[in-house]
């Protein structure tokens, strides 16, 4: 034992601070998760899962904060913890009071773990009244109004971390026992049994009492705690059927009766502060407990965590870096694929059997590669859920605030984007989602007089589309007003006219001009700093469009580019040049015979594949690719499909399927019809990724 | 050197075990929730089994009962670490198999006492 103290030096020089850190980290994501777990809770028909989610993440936050010493935290989500745990048992039905409170506290929380995190700077925020009023709730009573100032309130119960049985309610009552030990190897082997009276607060007082046999130890003892805990307090010094425990009680004497051996704790019994830890006798495992020396339980119970010091350094769980050095990781590894792409194909030519051996670490080098590859770019991508969990809780109180009633649905959280753009893109869309709720969505009545149903719903969602990240808010609201935004429009001295399309009209409101608050929200209420969206937006690469029908609501689309991707690509060669197909979009490849294809009117061309004709694109005569060979023919049809429809593309030859980094081309040079963007080959040369959807619709017209 | 499987699904929790232990000697090898630590005992023999209690997925007593159903971690020692230390939480600790509780919050030192009591 002894050297166990001397390898983890001492508990008095164990620094916990170096784990502040990511109990920090750990704390916000669990306040985070309760808070949008309170929010989506049906109180009706909250069920025992989210009840017990809920309940952990309070539980979670208590454990580590009485851990790691922060006691007003750790007696703030106690308390959560406690109301909690009598809704998870179905003790209390839970209302929308106590939701209220819950996410008060874990605001209060938040802001507690914050001032920690800096250094205990400032004044803690107050939490004496939430304390109150949780346990209040907790006790089935519906509590006053918060009270009007934090000194009406009791004071604070002890820190959880100081008592950690404070969670269970100490009956108080002392009872006197006489405590016979024995036999005993040597008497002096429970001595630490009357330090543990002394140790521990609150235990209780011993005292020796004469023995009237060698080998046993007799004490008297007052204490308020059960037998049963004073057994396993005594676990480790000698064996609970070593013990016998008299009740001297009122009247003593009469002791037999209250004999206690038993495990079996009587029913609501008095706990003592116990050593915090014991072994259950005959257990798997358990130690002989003859066999225990005598263990000093000396600093049992004294706190775990010392008052934490202050935060010098912790030693961080997570780093921060600056966004350049990740993007230059990301265009070192960019190469290092290229690299790793051009020996790949100049070793296609190879003899295996020669060059077994560098065939095979080519090999590996191309998995490591990849795998490299992917990790880091993710680093830099994160779930559009970072971006989405903020809005319930805003909406759910801008929605009470304003008398709504709204219902909020995200879809494709999963959905990843740059983490560069998730943090540019938080703002414009916090207010599209405010739009919608203060000027979209008409208040309950006004609803139900349209034959709505009463309550609005705000979608938004996320998903993939192309190269692209499209980001949606939409509304059952009362939508655009056409006919307000051209009246408005021409008042602010706009050029306007009644034959512009809806589309034009609805850009209007992007317009500087129109978005002062009055106006707009004369108008329809859209336009409060829409200007100053499709600026943020349009800064990012992105594009705003907006659809409405009057009365039945609106979407707003957010069109972002993914300027990180990297792609799986196939490379087919027409003449000189070699140009990537996104693979995702390839479905078939196959040669063609001349006959197949048949020329319909203004020379475009078709080819039955199984049965069905579909569009040829010549990409020689796309792209104006100079031929040389005149020999050599396009007979090499690539299947593609975008947008639900599909088209063959004739080409020469297929390369192969590769890896390829996306460079944007419009950043490097400018926008190319029906390309994509560009990456750079093993060989050095420049390719041109076709943009399918854009081929798509080019076959349309 | 003994081999410790650490339960918890707190992260700072485990790093804290796992730091406490690895510092005395100890291998440690973390889980995240009960179904974690079932599936990793299943790879490797464990000398020892440090569980929280409270865990989504499977909990601590459920993890105890299933791998005392295990014959190889029949006689393992199985400690769960918990904030509820109520007499009902250790009956229903000795129910499923467990060896020992301690209370969270523990001190690191004490935590390596109790392990070095029940690890031959």
């Amino acid at each position: 034992m002894a050297e166990a103290h001397q390898e983890s030096g001492g508990s008095g020089d164990f620094d916990l601070s170096q784990f502040y850190q990511i109990f920090f980290e750990e704390a916000g994501e669990n306040l985070d998760l309760m808070e949008q777990m309170l929010l989506n809770m049906d109180l009706e028909t909250a069920d025992d899962e989210e009840l017990n989610g809920i309940f952990r993440c309070a539980h979670s936050v208590k454990g580590g904060a009485a851990t790691f010493g922060f006691s007003d935290v750790a007696e703030l989500t106690h308390q959560m913890e406690s109301l909690l745990d009598k809704l998870r048992r179905h003790e209390l039905q839970p209302n929308a009071m106590m939701v209220d409170v819950l996410l008060e506290s874990a605001d209060i929380s938040r802001s507690l773990l914050a001032r920690h995190q800096a250094g205990e700077t400032g004044e803690p925020p107050s939490s004496a009244d939430l304390v109150r009023r949780i346990s209040e709730l907790a006790s089935g009573a519906t509590p006053a109004a918060p009270a009007p100032a934090p000194v009406a309130a009791p004071a604070p119960v002890a820190p959880v971390a100081a008592a950690p049985k404070a969670e269970t309610p100490v009956v108080k009552g002392e009872r006197q026992l006489e405590i016979q030990m024995g036999p005993l190897e040597r008497l002096d082997q429970v001595d630490p049994v009357k330090e543990l009276f002394r140790d521990i607060a609150g235990l209780g007082e011993i005292v020796d009492l004469p023995s009237d046999r060698p080998n046993f130890r007799v004490f008297k003892v007052g204490t308020s705690s059960s037998n049963d805990d004073l057994l396993d307090l005594f676990a480790f010094h000698v064996a609970r059927e070593h013990v016998l425990i008299r009740d001297l009680g009122e009247e003593a004497g009469a002791a037999s009766e209250s004999v206690s051996w038993s495990d079996d704790p009587p029913p609501g019994a008095p706990l003592a502060p116990a050593p915090g830890f014991g072994f259950f006798d005959g257990a798997p495992g358990a130690p002989a407990i003859a066999k225990a020396e005598a263990a000093e339980a000396k600093g049992a119970v004294k706190p775990a965590a010392k008052a934490p010091a202050q935060l010098a350094q912790p030693e961080a769980a997570t780093i921060r870096v600056a966004i350049n050095k990740v993007d230059q990781l990301i265009n070192l590894v960019g190469e290092l694929v290229i690299t790793q792409a051009m020996l790949a194909q100049n070793s296609r030519t190879l003899d295996p059997t020669v060059y077994q051996q560098l065939l095979t670490g080519l090999a590996d080098l191309d998995r490591n590669t990849r795998d490299l590859q992917e990790s880091v770019m993710s680093i830099r991508m994160i779930p559009m859920s970072i971006v989405f969990s903020r809005f319930p809780r805003m909406l759910r109180d801008l929605a009470s605030k304003l008398g709504k009633k709204v219902d909020f649905v995200t879809q494709g959280e999963a959905t990843e984007l740059d983490k560069g753009l998730v943090e540019k893109i938080t703002d414009p869309l916090t207010h599209l989602v405010r739009n919608s709720c203060d000027h979209g969505i008409e208040m309950p009545e006004d609803r139900v007089a349209k034959g709505k149903s009463e309550t609005g719903t705000i979608t938004l969602s996320a998903a993939h589309q192309g190269g692209s990240i499209v980001i949606e808010v939409r509304d059952d609201g009362r939508g655009l007003s056409r006919e307000k935004i051209l009246r408005k429009a021409r008042e602010r001295g706009i050029e306007v006219s009644d034959q512009m399309s809806d589309a034009d009209v609805w850009q209007l409101i992007f317009a500087p001009g129109f978005s002062t608050a009055e106006v707009v929200t004369d108008v329809s209420g859209r336009g409060v700093g829409m200007d100053v969206v499709k600026r943020n937006i349009a800064a990012l690469g992105g594009t705003v469009e907006i659809e409405s029908a009057e009365g039945y609501g609106m979407r707003v689309s957010v069109r972002l580019p993914l300027t990180l991707a990297i792609m799986d690509g196939m490379s087919v060669g027409v003449g000189d040049e070699v140009y990537i197909l996104p693979l995702s979009s390839v479905v078939e490849s196959f040669q063609v015979k001349p006959d197949a294809v048949s020329t319909v009117g203004q020379g475009s061309q078709l080819v039955k594949v199984r049965e069905e004709y579909m569009p040829v694109i010549e990409l020689e005569k796309v792209f104006q690719v100079p031929r040389f060979d005149f020999e050599k023919a396009c007979d090499i049809m690539v299947v593609v499909e975008a947008e639900g429809s599909r088209v063959a593309l004739l080409v020469d030859e297929l390369l192969g399927q590769q890896q390829v980094v996306v460079k944007n081309l419009e950043t490097n040079y400018r926008k190319v019809p029906n390309v994509s963007g560009a990456t750079i080959l093993g060989d050095g040369k420049v390719a041109l990724i076709l943009d399918t959807s854009a081929l798509v619709r080019r076959s349309r017209h | 050197m003994p081999l410790i499987l650490a339960v918890d699904d707190s992260p700072s929790m485990r790093k804290m075990v796992t730091f406490t232990l690895t510092g005395a000697g100890y291998q440690v090898v973390e889980a995240v929730d009960g179904q974690d630590a079932f599936e990793k005992a299943q790879t490797q023999l464990f000398d020892l089994i440090l569980t929280d209690q409270n865990m989504p997925r499977l909990d601590g007593l459920g993890l105890t009962r299933k791998l005392r159903e295990h014959p190889q971690y029949k006689t393992k020692p199985i400690l769960m670490l918990t904030t509820e230390s109520s007499d009902l939480m250790k009956q229903a600790g000795r129910t499923a198999g467990a060896t020992g509780w301690l209370v969270k919050p523990f001190d690191p030192a004490r935590l390596l006492d109790v392990i070095q009591k029940v690890i031959k």
